[in-house]
């Protein structure tokens, strides 16, 4: 099989029509396709538009506290011997992910529209506790989805989000996790067309959300690219990243894309195992169709029936992928490895151990190939890993894994 | 043959002067064979057209009944290929009533968009809906459906305004399909004082008949809704039938086709009605 060509620019892509190569589009039914239209005019406007930008701009810097510091990991570049390697503290953010990152772009977009009430769809909680959080600040009401599965597997991210008001509404459809939660946020949508915007957690879905996703978390990749030139005068060798949707992930390659000699690696959750179906690594596992408005790779049968992803992290227990990593992976500009339940849980614990910091249990997957990428770049190199969230939320699920009750 | 049984049967109609009864059936619920029984009781129950839905793991602009029957006949291993097998199986002994599929593009996709349209031809489907692909991404579909005399249906919603029917009318024929409601199936009601201008404006702008489903669920509603569309779509409404039935260990079949029978009646009635006004 031949690959497609590799493009002049990366950055030039999606195309009018909301491609990435064969992937994205907008495959949603006519009733919303109006307000598909809507949101891509009323968010190129925003996005040309500089009071917007310096409105996000000063929330960034003020409310979520970027930028984020990019700090070196003397112990475990020193366990594992090989290139330095950086974290880029996303966990530091207010919320304790890179997930606000998005969602203060895209409530700011929703108040420009007019919009009165927001709703969400969330796995981990993460981002439901960031949309709840945004809605919280501007006076919004917000409504976020929840697979009932995991309702029960985060709790406390579920109170949090009741906390600051927002109404968690467990669903049991499907296989009651993240997404059936988005499935009801489109039937949401499609009920409540005139009021409702959809604060989409990942840059993945219809066309312009892969787009705008990508932008409002490129916020990341900027801020590393001027922060690692001036520690280490020069670029990384590789960066890495965890991928559920692939936000957080996207966000950090896309200022890099035009810079081939930077490595991007994506790591997916392997669950019990890529010998088994219990995984939820879409590229690695699975291949192209459409779900949730857009055509990328996804975990289906035969027939073309969605199954079910597993993995210890729910912000990861999601069959699909955003259609820009759909692209990068057939181009060859970005290599996507695998992690499984287990090898996250000891980068979880080994981080924690030697660092001092609590991983969020997907960034851990990321963690989990680190050692490998670092030894492969070897001394003398440079590595940066996304450390997309903190992981007081896991500590609960950690335990369990442990055999320990807390 | 296809897109032409379609084209007749709403011609046939006209002449009778009253608007058709459209029975959506999902594929393999809550069996194969009790589905195909359905199926070949459809027409002598007053059903005109047949909406054979093809079912999905993921149906998004479904309420529960729909979402509960794709279940149904999912855990019966219902299939696409087993979806034309029924449609091939009804028409051996029918040949007049039009079969519109309706459902998600990915099963689509995994067979592909030529052999499927081949295929589903020779299974004496004539024509298509498919809910989550637009004008926008629609033209490869149409083109293979085109190549094998078929129909694709576009849905056209309360949110399609003026400046975009042309698109959505655009390589529609058959009949276009009115959405009562913005919302999913089985939820809102439609009501019929709303929905006629918006079917007025339909029919104007396409040329062609317009069908109008989403919110029906009584012969009440079926028939003040047949005083202004071509056709009256019920969809929920059977679905649940089959859900009770099965609950209550009853016979679906008879319970199905009697829930048809009295919605079709309705229809029947509904343009005397208008005569002897
Ligand atoms: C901390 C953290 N990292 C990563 C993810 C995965 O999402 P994405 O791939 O969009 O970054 C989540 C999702 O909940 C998350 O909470």
């Amino acid at each position: 099989m031949n690959a497609p060509a590799r493009p002049n620019d990366y950055t030039a892509y999606p195309d009018a029509s909301g491609r990435f190569g064969d992937y994205g589009g907008r495959y949603v039914p006519e009733t919303l396709m109006p307000l598909v239209h809507e949101l891509d005019a009323a968010y190129k406007a925003a996005k040309a538009d500089p009071a917007f930008q310096a409105e996000l701009n000063g929330f960034l810097t003020h409310y979520v506290g970027r930028p984020s510091p990019l700090y070196f990991a003397e112990r475990l570049t020193d366990h594992f011997g090989g290139a330095k390697i950086y974290l880029k503290r996303e966990e530091l953010n207010h919320t304790g992910s890179h997930k606000i990152n998005n969602c203060m772009g895209q409530i700011l977009l929703a108040r420009r529209m007019g919009k009165t009430r927001i709703i969400a769809e969330t796995g981990a909680g993460q981002h439901g506790v960031a949309s709840a959080t945004v809605c919280a600040r501007f006076g919004l009401p917000c409504i976020v989805y929840m697979g009932a599965v995991d309702v029960e597997r985060q709790k406390p991210n579920v109170f949090r989000m009741n906390l600051l008001g927002a109404r968690v509404e467990a669903v049991t459809s499907g296989s009651a996790t993240l997404k059936d939660a988005m499935n009801e946020a489109l039937r949401d949508w499609v009920t409540n067309v005139h009021d409702t915007y959809y604060l989409i957690g990942t840059a993945a879905g219809m066309h312009p959300y892969p787009e705008m996703v990508r932008d409002f978390q490129s916020v990341i990749g900027k801020e590393t690219r001027a922060q690692i030139l001036e520690v280490e005068g020069r670029l990384p060798d590789a960066v890495v990243a965890c991928v559920g949707g692939g936000s957080n992930a996207i966000g950090i390659f896309h200022p890099f894309l035009n810079d081939e000699g930077v490595k991007l690696i994506g790591v997916e959750a392997a669950g019990e195992g890529m010998d088994t179906d219990r995984h939820a690594a879409a590229i690695n596992g699975g291949r192209p169709g459409v779900l949730h408005g857009n055509m990328t790779y996804l975990l289906q049968d035969r027939e073309g029936q969605i199954t079910e992803a597993h993995s210890i992290s729910a912000g990861l227990d999601y069959p699909g992928i955003g259609p820009e990593h759909s692209w990068l992976h057939d181009v060859g500009r970005a290599t996507y490895l695998t992690a499984t339940d287990l090898e996250s849980l000891d980068a979880f614990k080994l981080t924690a151990e030697l660092e001092g910091i609590l991983p969020a249990i997907e960034s851990a997957h990321a963690l989990a190939r680190i050692g490998d990428v670092a030894r492969d770049v070897g001394k003398g190199g440079v590595v940066v890993l996304n450390l997309s969230g903190r992981g007081d939320k896991d500590v609960a699920t950690v335990a369990a894994h442990l055999g320990m009750q807390i | 043959m296809t897109k032409a049984r379609i084209d007749a049967r709403f011609a046939a109609l006209k002449t009778e002067g009253r608007a058709a009864f459209v029975a959506y059936v999902m594929a393999g619920d809550p069996d194969a064979a009790t589905a195909l029984k359905i199926l070949k009781g459809l027409p002598a129950a007053g059903a005109d057209i047949i909406e054979l839905g093809f079912p999905f793991s993921d149906p998004m602009a479904e309420g529960p009944p729909i979402q509960r029957a794709a279940q149904r006949a999912l855990a019966k291993g219902m299939t696409l290929s087993g979806t034309l097998e029924l449609a091939r199986a009804f028409r051996e002994g029918d040949q007049d009533t039009p079969i519109i599929m309706m459902g998600y593009t990915n099963p689509l996709v995994t067979w592909g968009y030529d052999a499927f349209a081949r295929d589903a031809a020779a299974a004496g489907i004539d024509g298509i809906i498919v809910v989550d692909l637009p004008p926008e991404e629609a033209d490869p579909l149409a083109d293979a459906l085109d190549a094998n005399q078929m129909s694709l249906i576009r849905l056209a919603t309360p949110t399609t305004d003026d400046a975009r029917l042309p698109v959505v009318i655009n390589r529609t024929s058959g009949f276009v399909y009115y959405v009562s409601v913005a919302g999913v199936t089985g939820v809102k009601e439609a009501d019929a004082a709303t929905v006629a201008p918006h079917v007025a404006r339909v029919r104007k702008a396409s040329g062609l008949p317009v069908a109008v489903g989403f919110g029906i669920k009584t012969p009440e509603r079926a028939g003040a809704i047949a005083e202004v569309a071509d056709a009256v779509v019920v969809g929920s409404a059977l679905v649940d039938e089959v859900a009770e039935a099965v609950e209550m260990n009853e016979d679906v079949t008879s319970r199905v086709l009697s829930k048809v029978a009295s919605l079709a009646k309705a229809v029947r009635l509904a343009r005397q009605g208008l005569t002897t006004v």
